[in-house]
């Protein structure tokens, strides 16, 4: 019979190993999902993982990745927070949308000033937005009890209404002959949050994702605030008896992951998206938290993690045009690497004993 | 033994990297009440479990009543008459005393039937018990009432009995020991672990000694002396905490008129306590469990924060101040549950130690943690308590409950506080790491600073107190000089026996107080 067994000590070997062989499986059984699509398993497997890479057209690819890459791993640091102190805001896409918002709405205040001070108004306006937006579930946890799991996950639907009607009235441009959308703030030199070099894709959001990776490491392994956030996750009672304010976590852990979900917006909506439109946010929110599971919460694995979350995203529209394979066949194969993950994690903590226990 | 009930024969039972039972043997008779005794972690639990169907040992057998006896689980282990009381209850909280004994049948009849037969053994036995009650609203005492009756009803030949007195008061004893000799008389073979010794002389006419999973003796506990029978169990000669008489000082630790609400539904609220400590004195608190020792420490400790006024350290209203401020100020605490709330299971030693280390011990400098200094911290707390870890980067939960107390214990103490408040500080921890915490209070003590000390274990309380008062619904009694102090006055300082007079109408209580050390 096969058992599990508590290990007495966390496994060194397992915290790192589980991921890779989390994306292993994922090939696996992804190249037999694709296999039974009637694809060639391993031309749809090498389309998502190695083209964008490696491949042929990899130089227009790369810089792809990492705009894509930059606003998961912002967003997903953020999230990591709270989720190492069991604070679970499901809501960053909310957050990121309304940080755009703000940002934005900030910068077409000022339009059409020539000043090089707009730019960093605007990133303070959406780290503020997305910041309040986080507060709301994080103020109705603390004071009233209200699980954050539901108030920011539905906040996340009103932000996506908020957007569309921002987009629709007072942020649209007054240029668009009545198109819903706001100014192109990319187009604009005071707003443009423009490629810094030429070719690469790096941008402003990938300078701010590489600083928050480094914050977040030496917050979580240097700085006191961070050991609190741990023991706050791992013993609650024990991290009130160290002189942990529960409240005050809570709030702490829902502005930290909301502020950077902000900030990831503000990022978009004056980089590769460009305006507010009705259907601005992709699912960014959404996908960061799969992002900082994967990167087991850790700061640099989820600077991985948000490279790997990327890579699929881009090698899934290849497989897509190229191969024909349908999106939602990618969006499974995301969904897979989650799951075999969270599946493999137990091995981190337990140990597998076989026929050692008679069966009863 | 011909005529034995049960009789266990070689059993060992190994786990990975240790042996938990090794070639044991033994055997009780019918009525007879049979102790087995051990240190923790000598193997006690894992042979009960073999007994009870929960084990299944690797080599060995086991007779019942002539027959051989392999339950491969607790429901058949039940139906050949063998029946356990565990030390840590399995009632629901919110459901009826009757409730909660149907949902352990296997056929459960009408609630009104389970009532009416509750209400028949516990009467025959002198255990009252109100089948309607709510369980959360119980005490521990009646609590495990409970779970013995929830035995009874099954008609046991054998009765396993984890621990059974560890949340009683002595006049509970007494109601406990009267059943167990009615039952005992009755033909009812009862197995009494228990590493007080006191209570095994005098209710247990044969004990095994088990030591590191094998039996190391027998003895008959009413002709052989406790301490006997303690070098037995630990295999060496016990060194017994001893203090140096020191005059009390000023008063450091003023508590007055404390109130505090209760935290949750089966809470206690505190109520009115008045007390003060002074330095290099022990004030013990006695009382059963939940009666607001939890509450206390941490309207102590900072975890609940009271009113101005009602709690003062030197001289200075600290009520409100929140737990590491206190703990600049000199005032530490221990709670009493190690994993989980005094310690974090999954964190390593040395971030244990920051946990409440990091004011005193100034391991942060401006926010940041210098983990160098923590480790080193940790390794002294490792080195002068005696933790048997492999280091310090170990994680709190690879540690035995002995060693964790240690190591939980060295942690406050090392801060040098002036005054500690400690709650149960050697539950579940073998007797040689329990007299070295002892004598670290002891030594803190004469050190100068003042200590609380909330305990269930009076023998402990007598052995460290200068003073001792009792805690009972949220209340705590005058103190009292601890020397001679008898072992009745204190079972009535703790609120007596509960339903102590119903008890008597239907027993015949004569001597409930002879478990006295």
């Amino acid at each position: 019979m096969i058992a599990l067994e508590k290990r007495p000590q966390p496994s060194r070997i397992w915290v790192y190993l589980a991921p890779l062989l989390a994306v292993v499986l994922t090939m696996i059984f992804g190249g037999i999902l694709f296999a039974a699509l009637g694809k060639n398993p391993i031309s749809a497997i090498s389309a998502i993982f190695y083209e964008p890479l490696f491949g042929e057209f990899s130089f227009y690819y790369r810089p792809q990745l990492l705009v894509k890459a930059a606003p998961l791993i912002l967003i997903a640091i953020g999230l990591s927070f709270g989720f190492r102190a069991g604070v679970w805001n499901i809501g960053a896409e909310g957050q990121y949308i309304v940080g755009a918002i703000t940002g934005a709405a900030v910068g077409l205040a000022l339009y059409p000033a020539e000043t090089r001070l707009i730019f960093p108004l605007m990133v303070v306006a959406g780290a503020l937005g997305g910041w309040a937006w986080g507060m709301i579930p994080g103020l109705l946890k603390v004071k009233f009890g209200a699980n954050e799991i539901l108030v920011s996950l539905m906040l996340v639907y009103v932000a996506e209404q908020l957007v569309a009607a921002m987009a629709l009235g007072p942020l649209r441009s007054p240029e668009g002959r009545g198109f819903p959308g706001s100014r192109n703030l990319s187009q604009w030199a005071s707003s443009a949050n423009p490629e810094l070099m030429a070719g690469t894709g790096v941008h402003w959001g990938v300078v701010a994702a590489l600083i928050a990776v480094i914050f977040a490491y030496i917050t979580l392994s240097r700085h006191i605030f961070g050991f609190q956030v741990r023991l706050t996750g791992q013993s609650p009672r024990a991290a009130r008896f160290a002189g942990v304010n529960p409240g005050r976590m809570v709030l702490a852990c829902m502005g930290i992951s909301g502020a950077l979900a902000g900030l990831a917006g503000l990022f978009e909506v004056t980089g590769p998206s460009g305006q507010i439109t009705i259907d601005f946010n992709v699912g960014y929110g959404f996908t960061a938290i799969i992002v900082a599971f994967l990167g087991r919460l850790h700061p640099v694995g989820i600077l991985l993690a948000g490279g790997l979350m990327a890579l699929t995203y881009i090698g899934g529209e290849i497989a897509q045009s190229n191969l024909g394979l349908p999106g939602a066949a990618v969006q499974l194969l995301q969904g897979m690497l989650l799951f075999f993950l969270l599946a493999v994690d137990v091995m981190t903590n337990y140990r597998l004993s076989l026929g050692k226990r008679e069966v009863a | 033994m011909t005529d034995a009930l049960l009789t266990l024969q070689g059993l060992t039972k190994a786990y990975p990297g240790v042996v938990a039972n090794k070639d044991v043997s033994f055997s009780i008779r019918p009525g007879e009440v049979h102790a087995l005794l051990g240190e923790n972690g000598a193997g006690k639990s894992t042979l009960v479990k073999t007994i009870y169907g929960l084990v299944k040992p690797d080599s060995g057998s086991m007779t019942l009543r002539g027959e051989t006896f392999a339950p491969s689980e607790p429901r058949e282990a039940r139906a050949k008459g063998v029946a356990m009381v565990f030390q840590h209850f399995s009632l629901f909280d919110a459901l009826t005393v009757a409730e909660n004994i149907a949902l352990g049948m296997e056929n459960p009849p009408k609630q009104r039937e389970v009532a009416a037969r509750v209400t028949s053994v516990s009467a025959q036995y002198g255990l009252p018990l109100d089948p309607w009650r709510v369980v959360g609203d119980l005490s521990a005492g009646e609590r495990q009432r409970v779970e013995i009756v929830r035995c009874l009803l099954q008609d046991p030949r054998l009765l396993i009995m984890d621990e059974p007195t560890s949340v009683l008061t002595p006049q509970e004893v007494g109601i406990l020991f009267e059943t167990l000799r009615k039952l005992a008389a009755e033909g009812t073979a009862i197995l009494y672990i228990s590493h007080k010794l006191e209570e095994i002389r005098t209710i247990c006419e044969a004990a095994t000694i088990l030591r590191l999973g094998e039996v190391v003796g027998t003895c008959d506990p009413r002709e052989t002396s406790a301490r006997a029978m303690a070098e037995m169990m630990v295999g060496q000669v016990l060194h017994v905490p001893e203090r140096a008489a020191k005059p009390a000082g000023e008063v450091v630790l003023e508590i007055t008129g404390l109130n505090a609400p209760a935290p949750h539904r089966f809470g206690t609220s505190l109520k009115d306590v008045t007390v003060a400590v002074r330095t290099g004195e022990v004030l013990g608190i006695g009382g059963v469990a939940g009666n607001g020792q939890d509450e206390l420490v941490a309207a102590l400790s900072g975890e609940v924060r009271v009113k101005p006024g009602m709690v003062a350290l030197k001289g200075r209203d600290i009520g409100h101040l929140p737990a590491n401020a206190r703990r600049a100020l000199g005032l530490l605490a221990a709670p009493e549950e190690r994993m989980g709330h005094a310690a974090a299971p999954d964190m390593t030693l040395t971030e244990n130690a920051v946990m409440t280390a990091a004011t005193r011990e100034k391991l942060t400098s401006r926010g940041f943690l210098d983990w160098g200094r923590a480790r080193t911290f940790a390794n002294r707390v490792i080195a002068d308590f005696d933790v048997r870890t492999p280091g310090p980067d170990n994680a709190a939960r690879s540690l035995s409950g002995g060693n964790l107390q240690k190591f939980v214990i060295g942690r406050e103490v090392l801060q040098k506080p002036d005054v500690f408040v400690v709650n149960q500080p050697t539950w579940g921890v073998d007797a040689s790491a329990a007299a070295a915490i002892r004598q670290a209070l002891l030594d803190l003590a004469s050190a100068g600073a003042a200590v609380v000390c909330i305990s269930q274990d009076l023998d402990e309380l007598m052995e460290v107190s200068d003073r001792f008062c009792a805690l009972n619904s949220g209340r705590l009694s005058d103190p009292r000089p601890a020397q001679g102090l008898t072992v009745e006055e204190i079972g009535l300082m703790l609120g007596g026996a509960h339903d102590l007079e119903v008890a008597r109408v239907d027993g015949d209580m004569t001597s409930q107080t002879e478990t006295a050390p």
